[in-house]
């Protein structure tokens, strides 16, 4: 049975779209950044780990926002741990692995693993909730996580990792080093983060999330979100089902903040704030609920855009709020959507009357 | 409907792509008439291709402006003043805006890079001055940063220099000042734990109170989510009978303590630093409250001096209000670059590496006289760390009045 | 722990409780007849606080220094114009934002909200600038002696104001027409439009009465926590949505509940485990009452139909 791009499966046509726009962008700016001169200019250069970083967390909450359907306001905590326990890692290794990128790459496991733990943790008692409820169990534990890392000192030395909380006991010994310091938060000796390497998390985590929701276990999240009792009925466990969305949405994120710390000198827990959260989740909504190639674009243009409007000094805040207000209004308009439907059955009218 | 959006969306993207990677030819094209972007001075001096390109990022929006706007401002002055003087050295000065925000900072970094910025005024605040200042040192920019005051910023970049203390400075030498002067029996410290300026200081405060002798009674924390209610704080400090309270913070904080411990009827001595500075510029905050508490600052707007009085006359011309130490620090910071840059003989035309080289090699050898330093002047060491003294000063009927 | 730190405590609790329970009532009102989670009302605090600080340092020119109707006039005014002011904006913007998204998806409205409170903070941010404004209490910054206890005029107007907003609230809605009718709307939207209510007036009301009570909000905090920056709404804004979830979102008296709970909880957190802390612990506690009873200490536990 031969399938060609017209006859194919709208959500197959819509993934391949996905990895060829991820794909395609990656390969036109590796051209760039090789052979035009002064590459892609130094502002974009410095924005494409970030990108990547953040388009990974705009897929992962879109799985549990727009595939699994529970509203989640405090992503930006798991991409703390994510962050602090990576570049932890990267710090304590760096004398083990020599080579940077297989440093990272054991980073974003830890940070992965780490950040998965967290989210099944606060995935039990939270899943339980449904609706806004969800939502500000989530901020809160995306507001403690915060409180929690910003107290949290922990160094090494050749006799093993020490830990304390509040206030800074740890006692080094020679050679030791403080890999988090509480407020200071971490200061990475290396950047190890590079735009080869977030692209291909990114193409990682595609692959994770499409093989996901066109499995057997992407079906039964889906029919849980759209009718919980059916989905119970059949025999589905929605809160098995809710969960592994969440687990594995959390364990991405977790690798995101890998990348995005690791590829900065300093950052600290206030960083990953209630504000961060919200970011994440406009990029979400914006793509489109479930669209994955549209929280890519959206993720990679808002994260542009700010940076674009640097000549607007104090007002690109501003706009960037009425932007964001008047794209809210535009796309839940009525009068638009019909008239697009009219304009639509027109084209059809057309098409019909020129073949008569 | 979805569709077309995210097709606009994705428009958008590749143009502001677009104008992102253009950025760097237009930018090399009209060298002199950048001016016309962003935040870029108002002053372009007549030949532009003869003037050093001026960086910094600073917070010019966002709830820490009021530092970064100031640093622009002071650092802008000076500018103006040399430009209009003419001598052989002339600045064009550009400020990006980073939010307070190390990420932020990186991108207005590269946007100064891309503006073909000489020399670098590095971050106004720490935690993005740790971040822009690693980029300093890869790039080999010369940096003079006018305030982000952690030890981090200069250390192990041979090319980053400090106009402030740093904090550890900062607390030991209120330490030092406090048992010198007898200030207090019991001490008592109140610092915000989420904040490196604080901590920093704290941390050393401690550890130099304890070689002192000084009588530590206790300390007490809040985060910027707390910054509203310190009567628990105040609470403990006045059941450790506490009669010296430090206070290694920003004076916004700090205004609000002053209120709720007047509110307890708890009255000990207040002991600030650097951060309290701008207390008394507080819209509408009743002075009297502030009445006897000391602190330590590099700059004092009250100043007798012709220096200080010129520029605190032209800030209040310009801008309507008195200047705080991040406008003086950035203000010294210009001039020390004009120094600087004669000594070693500069000219514009070089590349910023060859300025690097240069200023590495004069500024270790320099004797700078500004506002922020006393009469003996002001002198860094190789590793980029300043050194000068610290003015104790005590609020007396709303003014500065110096301590000794 | 003596005896009189606690009590002292405690009132400091209520106080703080009290400013959270009325923030918390405009979350409450707004969610139980729109079912919208308005983040920008934190905003709309900062502005009354605002509005009220210039219109105070305008007015107190005018007036002789210690007069009675110095004190006086200058606050009241400051008051009343900063609930006027907040109630238009609020009206305004429920006009212009979240009318046209009444058939939309929740989160749509949820994202125009943030949008809207951005707005807010940025346009503060550029009117007024960030350096922070110091704001004089207005009932003076006196206290009253009650044995060895000493209490703020400010506190004890705090706690005050909050007991009167309730009893008003509560006999508004449950003995006036309009009041009925919110009631109603909350209820069921459509057999209300049934009844003949207005239904959009009924949801421009009740952000009305959100929007003034923020205002009042505004003014107290100010006055208990005197420094006004464009971004004094926001944490309080998201604590009180907190508070009010806590004490059952929809519900009035649970956000009062709420409120004070909350209130009381922060202060104790940093009084007695640690002030680094007491945010994570008052969020803590959330996640636990919330396990137990999963709407809220006084919220209505809706069956859901199959």
């Amino acid at each position: 049975m031969k399938k060609n791009l017209l006859t194919m499966n709208k959500s197959t046509r819509s993934m391949l779209f996905t990895y060829i726009l991820v794909i395609g962008s990656f390969i036109i700016i590796q051209l760039l950044r090789t052979f035009k001169d002064g590459g892609v200019g130094a502002v974009l250069e410095g924005q494409l780990i970030p990108i990547c970083a953040y388009v990974t967390m705009a897929l992962a909450l879109n799985l549990v926002v727009g595939i699994s359907g529970e509203l989640s306001l405090g992503h930006a905590g798991f991409m703390s741990i994510g962050a602090f326990m990576g570049c932890a890692a990267a710090g304590a290794l760096s004398g083990v692995i020599p080579s940077a990128p297989v440093r990272l790459a054991v980073a974003m496991l830890v940070g992965a693993a780490l950040a998965g733990f967290f989210g099944f943790l606060i995935g039990i008692p939270v899943l339980r909730l449904n609706g806004d409820y969800l939502a500000i169990v989530t901020l809160a534990f995306g507001e403690i996580i915060k409180s929690l890392i910003t107290n949290v000192y922990l160094g090494v030395d050749s006799k093993g990792f020490q830990f304390s909380f509040l206030t800074d006991k740890n006692t080094l010994g020679e050679g030791g080093m403080q890999l988090i310091k509480g407020p200071m938060g971490v200061m990475n000796t290396q950047r190890i983060s590079s735009f080869v390497a977030g692209f291909v998390l990114v193409v990682i985590t595609l692959v994770v999330i499409f093989n996901l929701v066109n499995s057997r276990t992407g079906r039964a999240i889906m029919a849980a979100r759209d009718n919980r009792i059916a989905a119970e009925s059949v025999g589905i466990s929605v809160t098995k089902y809710k969960m592994i969305a969440f687990v594995t949405s959390a364990a991405l994120a977790g690798t995101a903040g890998t990348l995005d710390g690791c590829s900065q000198t300093t950052f600290v827990a206030t960083k990953f704030d209630f504000n961060t959260s919200i970011l994440i989740l406009v990029f979400v909504v914006l793509g489109g609920l479930g669209n994955m190639w549209g929280s890519v674009i959206a993720a990679a243009a808002l994260t542009i855009l700010p940076e674009a409007l640097r000549e607007f000094a104090d007002y690109r805040m501003l706009v960037y709020a009425i932007v964001l207000i008047l794209v809210m209004l535009a796309t839940n308009n009525p009068t638009l959507w019909n008239w697009y439907a009219r304009f639509q059955r027109k084209k059809a009218e057309d098409k019909g009357g020129a073949e008569q | 409907m979805k569709k077309l959006f995210s097709l606009a969306l994705a428009l958008a993207m590749t143009m502001s792509l677009a104008a992102c990677g253009g950025g760097s030819n237009s930018s090399a094209s009209q060298s002199g008439a950048a001016s016309s972007t962003g935040s870029v001075s108002s002053s372009t001096p007549s030949e532009a291709s003869n003037a050093f390109k001026l960086g910094g990022t600073g917070p010019l929006t966002g709830g820490a402006s009021i530092y970064g706007i100031a640093a622009q401002r002071g650092a802008q002055i000076a500018v103006d003043e040399i430009n209009a003087e003419g001598g052989d050295i002339q600045f064009v000065l550009r400020y990006e805006d980073d939010v307070h925000d190390p990420e932020k900072a990186v991108n207005a970094y590269n946007a100064l890079k891309e503006w073909g910025m000489q020399i670098s005024l590095g971050s106004v605040t720490s935690q993005p001055g740790i971040s822009t200042s690693a980029l300093n040192y890869e790039d080999s920019i010369f940096a003079l940063t006018p305030s982000a005051s952690s030890p981090d910023v200069i250390s192990g970049k041979d090319n980053v220099y400090q106009m402030c203390f740093s904090d550890p400075n900062q607390g030991l030498a209120s330490a030092q000042y406090i048992s010198e002067q007898n200030l207090g029996e019991k001490v008592f410290i109140i610092w915000k734990s989420d904040d490196n300026y604080s901590t920093g200081i704290k941390d050393k405060f401690v550890a130099e109170a304890e070689a002192l002798g000084l009588n530590v009674v206790g300390n007490a924390t809040f985060t910027t989510d707390t910054q509203t209610d310190f009567t628990v704080q105040l609470t403990q400090a006045k059941q450790a009978e506490a009669d010296l309270l430090f206070l290694p913070i920003y004076y916004d904080a700090a205004s609000l303590i002053l209120t709720q411990a007047n509110a307890m009827g708890y009255a000990p001595k207040f002991f600030g630093v650097d951060g309290m500075d701008g207390i008394l510029t507080v819209e509408g905050f009743d002075t009297s409250l502030a009445e006897g508490v000391m602190l330590l600052t590099p700059f004092n707007a009250d100043a007798e001096d012709e220096a200080t009085q010129h520029f605190v006359k032209a800030y209040q011309d310009k801008y309507g209000e008195t200047p705080i130490q991040f406008a003086a620090d950035a203000y010294d910071c210009v001039y020390a670059y004009k120094q600087a840059l004669e000594t070693a003989g500069c000219t514009p035309d070089m590349s910023a590496a060859d300025i690097n080289a240069k200023l590495k090699e004069t500024f270790p050898t320099i004797t700078f006289t500004g506002l922020t330093g006393d009469g003996a002047g002001i002198t860094w060491d190789a590793t980029g760390a300043v050194s000068k003294s610290p003015k104790g000063m005590v609020i007396q009927n709303g003014v500065y009045v110096g301590m000794d | 722990m003596d005896f009189l730190t606690l009590l002292d405590y405690l009132i400091r609790g209520l106080s703080l409780g009290s400013i959270y329970a009325i923030i918390a009532l405009g979350y409450t009102m707004v969610y139980g007849i729109a079912k919208m989670l308005n983040f920008a009302h934190g905003d709309v605090i900062m502005v009354g606080g605002y509005v009220c600080f210039f219109t105070m340092s305008g007015l107190s020119t005018s007036f002789e220094e210690g007069s009675m109707a110095g004190a006086v006039v200058p606050a009241l005014a400051g008051i009343l114009l900063s609930m006027v002011v907040c109630t238009a904006l609020g009206v305004v913007i429920e006009g212009l934002a979240y009318k046209p998204l009444r058939q939309a998806p929740s989160l749509a409205v949820l994202i125009t909200a943030i949008g809207v409170s951005y707005f807010l903070q940025n346009a503060a941010l550029i009117l007024w600038s960030s350096s922070p404004k110091y704001f004089s209490p207005i009932v003076g910054s006196g206290q009253l002696q009650v044995g060895p206890l000493s209490i703020s005029y400010v506190t004890l107007v705090t706690i005050a104001a909050c007991v009167v907003i309730m009893i008003a609230l509560t006999s508004f809605t449950g003995r006036t027409k309009l009041g009925k009718a919110m009631r109603a709307v909350s209820e069921d939207k459509g057999a209300a439009q049934l009844m003949g209510i207005n239904v959009n007036r009924t949801i421009s009301m009740t952000f009305a009465i959100g929007s003034a009570l923020a205002a009042i909000a505004g003014v107290l905090l100010c006055s208990a926590y005197p420094t006004l920056t464009p971004t004094t709404g926001s944490m309080p804004g998201i604590k009180a949505f907190t508070a009010a979830v806590f004490g059952g979102i929809g519900s009035i008296p649970g956000a009062l509940l709420g409120g004070l709970l909350l209130g009381i909880i922060e202060i104790f957190a940093g009084a007695y485990i640690s002030t680094q802390l007491s945010t994570a612990v008052v969020f803590g506690v959330l996640i636990i009452v919330l396990l137990v009873k999963p709407a809220g200490l006084l919220g209505k536990t809706v069956r859901e139909k199959v």
